[in-house]
């Protein structure tokens, strides 16, 4: 008979025993942040299909400490994604050649946080034009 | 009075045992190992063997990380230990275990009969596009095409990202990062006409959606092979498989 | 001896999650600055902004409608693929139960969002 008895370890924990992965699951975690906040403009959604009464009532309820304070978890946790997001594209996306040279993974990651940062802005540039 | 430098460190390792024919499970055991500045964790453990408790079981052969055999977790990250330096952790104890996520046969040997059947699945040799004579003569291939590949043909098989791979360690059945790194190195060699044949294991439930894009497996690996990478543009790939199958009729009718 | 491969079926999610990934990386933090703290804290952009007859405007264009789809419902697919992937990870391997969760409340709240675009009106 075999004496071979390979033993398999337990995964338990295993998020919790490296930094490399607490920090994994502190990203994957901005999804919660994601999801409420879509959930947050669905109601807003909802709202406004049903006429002026009902959304100004959404945007007056906007305005409690609560849901001001979820908007700042909200806007500290998205932002982290967005970071997190270009920080790994250098991984997950083919090779770019310019020049015959790879593009490094910092220019990657630094356009994609350009790009992200003009993306802002331009919305913000929008509706401050649509306001007026 | 003794010379400073005559004064012998002494470090300790706490090592991860299994004997299969007695433990249950592993446990820890310390050894005081003295050493010097430049001796590897490698030669620390080979220290242990050789003086203090010859039934500790390792794997090891080159000490100039090239043959890939002595990848162990050290203080929970996997390195190969031949070029990792006992100096590095001292005053501290260091922690050295087999690689995670392995089975453990004994000591710190794993099993590593499940990767050797991956990398076979993945078809690791050119699969010609047409038959090719001698008269031929030899493939010609410029340096853009090489360097395509040329990254991932580095992996020395340490395992080392498996180890890192927190999804290999939940689903032993997925491929993983070193053979689909290797299967990539394949695909995209100007020479090889296989990539569709081994689309069926990168598209499949074995293949590369296990991945969820950790990335510690290129940050663990000791050849720069970014084996995240290869997983991920197979991704890719495998999306285009996906939705153009119903566009192009050839594109994964197999 | 080699083994039957079933095609999987994740391109589908994973292609919802990358591009809700990408457009909350792009406009989610300015988004949720707008909606969540500048208007109701009367920050930066006048108090008007997202006024009834605009947001009524907005939302009745088709590309205003497109946008807000678009984020409602991408943002949802790609969290509900994060989730369902995490809840792995901590070792609830639910499977099925896990998978109507994440996606069931993906797809309800994109027909709910459809449904309020479609009732909004062109």
């Amino acid at each position: 008979m075999s004496k071979r008895r390979p033993y398999v370890r337990p995964m338990d924990g295993w998020w919790r025993k490296n930094p490399y992965f607490v920090e994994y699951m502190i990203h994957e975690g901005t999804a919660f942040f994601v999801a409420a906040y879509a959930a947050v403009l669905l109601v807003g959604l909802v709202r406004l299909s049903q006429g002026e009464a009902a959304w100004n009532g959404w945007l007056h309820s906007l305005t409690s400490p609560w849901y001001v304070l979820f908007h700042l978890a909200a806007l500290l946790a998205i932002t982290y994604h967005t970071y997190t997001w270009f920080k790994i594209m250098p991984r997950t996306m083919p090779p770019v050649v310019v020049g015959g040279e790879r593009l490094p993974a910092w220019a990657i990651t630094g356009t994609g946080l350009a790009v992200a940062a003009a993306a802002g802005i331009g919305l913000l540039a929008f509706v401050w034009g649509m306001a007026r | 009075m003794p010379h400073m430098s005559d004064i012998q460190k002494v470090i300790e390792i706490e090592v991860l045992r299994y004997n299969p024919e007695t433990d249950k499970a592993p446990s820890s055991q310390v050894f005081e190992v003295p050493f010097t500045d430049d001796m590897s964790v490698l030669q620390g453990v080979q220290y242990i063997k050789d003086y203090l408790d010859g039934s500790l079981s390792f794997r090891w052969s080159c000490r100039m990380a090239i043959c890939g055999s002595c990848g162990m977790m050290i203080n929970g990250v996997p390195h190969l230990s031949c070029e990792t330096f006992l100096r590095d952790y001292y005053p501290a104890r260091v922690r050295v275990e087999a690689l995670n996520h392995f089975p453990i046969e004994r000591d710190l040997v794993i099993n590593m009969e499940g990767f050797i059947n991956k990398l076979e699945s993945i078809q690791p040799y050119i699969i010609p596009k047409e038959p090719r004579t001698l008269a031929q003569g030899e493939y010609l291939q410029t340096p853009e095409q090489l360097n395509l590949y040329e990254q991932f043909s580095s992996c020395i098989n340490c395992m080392l990202c498996y180890a890192a791979c927190p999804q290999f360690g939940l689903n032993p059945d997925f491929i993983g990062p070193a053979a689909t790194a290797l299967l990539h190195r394949y695909n995209v060699d100007s020479r090889d006409g296989g990539k569709e044949e081994r689309m069926d294991l990168v598209r499949s439930e074995e293949g590369v959606f296990h991945c969820t894009a950790v990335g510690y497996c290129s940050e663990v690996c000791p050849k720069h092979v970014d084996p995240a990478n290869a997983v991920n543009q197979n991704k890719t790939n495998a999306a285009v498989d996906y939705f153009l199958r119903f566009v192009s009729p050839k594109g994964g009718a197999k | 001896m080699k083994p039957t491969l079933k095609r999987s079926n994740a391109p589908i999610f994973w292609a919802l999650f990358g591009a809700g990934g990408m457009l909350s990386a792009l406009f989610g933090p300015m988004l949720v600055f707008i909606t969540g703290l500048a208007i109701p804290l009367g920050l930066l952009l006048p108090a008007d902004a997202l006024s009834y007859p605009k947001m009524l405007a907005f939302t009745q264009n088709f590309i205003g409608k497109g946008f807000v789809f678009a984020v409602i419902a991408l943002f949802l697919w790609h969290a509900a693929h994060r989730i369902f992937h995490s809840l792995h990870d901590i070792g609830i391997h639910a499977g099925t139960g896990a998978k109507l969760a994440c996606y069931g409340s993906a797809m309800v709240g994109t027909v709910i969002a459809a449904y309020a675009l479609l009732s909004i009106g062109f």
